[in-house]
């Protein structure tokens, strides 16, 4: 079973793409911000992060750039989840690292087909 | 609603579209009229099809549209993209080096996607294809899809089903809501109004042909038909590409299954035809 961190300020998406995300298959494993997120990938790689670009604390662009420095952090596959829909931070996004990207609103289709393009399905 | 009138409007449709309605799909009239019906100011579904007899040209026209089913995506199903890849274009580069040449046809080609994602799978192919004239045709007999194929104008859910991202930085740009194809690839591809059901030798030959997920919606003589007219237009070692739901086995002769390529046909040439 791979598994999936799920990383949201939001509480109500965080649930959503939980079960999403257990329909897939997934393991979860969630965190509020990227500090979190971090955390948890130094205690354990994950397969997969989904990211939220603007929280708290830590965004999600300055954590998958530190997560990508750590020891292991090349092997999860990173999909964004975030409300910004510009090709800058698109851009920004795969030069840091990112396998994918979702634009918010996102439904399971979406994240199915994402998941699906990188591998993970 | 009246038999009759339920009969009448069922073969309307196939007339028009080849579209098969059956008297337990008759729902689907309900759910895809009913909009077209308000739009007129009908009462409602049934004044909409008891007026078809003696409905003009441009009725009958937007009712068959109406009923047509238009899902399209980028990408879609991924494989046949990858086999047209890594199979089909290069037997067609080989087969036809020294003319340089290719058409391509995206059958029923609804809001264009399919035709853009085998426009920006040659694009990515680059250096390889310099030189070389290219023709994809998409058609479709829904002027609606057409217009919005033409425009290359998508949503932000339509870029987000099966475009890798990478492809919609290289060949989208956002227009406000909306994304918007390349020039570029907007070129590389035609679009025309063309009925299936149809003559389509005045369309010209075809390399290879797209045609995924429009036979099941139709009748197997009509299916058998349509398969025939397709490998008139196609040569000798053309390519056919359908559905993961349809095949050509026990409908057509004229193709035969490629082996290992799912959803890949090639066309064979039987004695004295």
């Amino acid at each position: 079973m791979k598994s999936c961190l799920i990383v949201d300020d939001s509480k109500v998406i965080r649930m959503v793409a939980k079960k999403i995300l257990h329909e897939l298959s997934f393991k979860t494993e969630e965190a509020e911000d990227g500090a979190q997120a971090l955390e948890a990938c130094k205690r354990s790689m994950p397969d997969a992060v989904l990211l939220d670009w603007n929280m708290p604390v830590m965004n999600g662009i300055d954590f998958l750039r530190a997560m990508r420095a750590l020891p292991g952090g090349d092997h999860p596959i990173v999909v964004f989840c975030t409300t910004e829909n510009d090709i800058e931070h698109i851009q920004e996004a795969i030069t840091a690292g990112a396998n994918e990207y979702i634009m918010k609103p996102f439904d399971s289709e979406i994240l199915q087909a994402k998941f699906s393009q990188v591998g993970l399905l | 609603m009246r038999p009759e009138d339920f009969d009448f409007a069922a073969k309307l449709l196939k007339d028009r579209s080849g579209l098969v309605i059956t008297r337990d799909k008759a729902y689907l009239l309900e759910s895809r009229l009913t909009p077209v019906a308000r739009k007129r100011g009908l009462k409602g579904l049934e004044d909409l099809v008891g007026g078809l007899r003696t409905a003009g040209e441009d009725l009958l026209r937007e009712v068959t549209e109406a009923m047509t089913t238009n899902e399209s995506f980028f990408f879609r199903d991924i494989k046949p993209f990858e086999q047209f890849k890594a199979m089909v274009l290069p037997a067609m580069l080989a087969a036809r080096g020294s003319r340089k040449t290719l058409r391509i046809w995206s059958a029923a080609s609804s809001s264009g996607q399919e035709a853009y994602t085998l426009a920006m799978v040659l694009k990515e192919e680059g250096a390889k294809l310099a030189g070389w004239k290219i023709e994809i045709l998409g058609t479709d007999i829904s002027t609606e899809m057409l217009e919005k194929a033409k425009a290359g104008l998508y949503s932000q859910f339509e870029v987000q089903r099966g475009l890798p991202i990478q492809l919609l930085v290289k060949y989208f740009k956002k227009t406000s809501e909306m994304w918007q194809i390349d020039p570029a690839i907007r070129a590389m591809v035609q679009f025309r109004e063309y009925n299936l059901l149809h003559d389509l030798k005045p369309l010209g030959q075809f390399d290879v042909v797209f045609c995924r997920n429009v036979l099941i919606y139709f009748d197997q003589p009509t299916k058998t038909r349509v398969l025939d007219n397709m490998s008139r237009v196609m040569p000798d070692d053309g390519f056919l590409y359908l559905g993961g739901a349809e095949t050509v086995l026990g409908i057509s002769d004229k193709f035969k299954p490629v082996p290992d390529q799912r959803g890949v046909y090639a066309t064979t040439r039987m004695p004295g035809k």
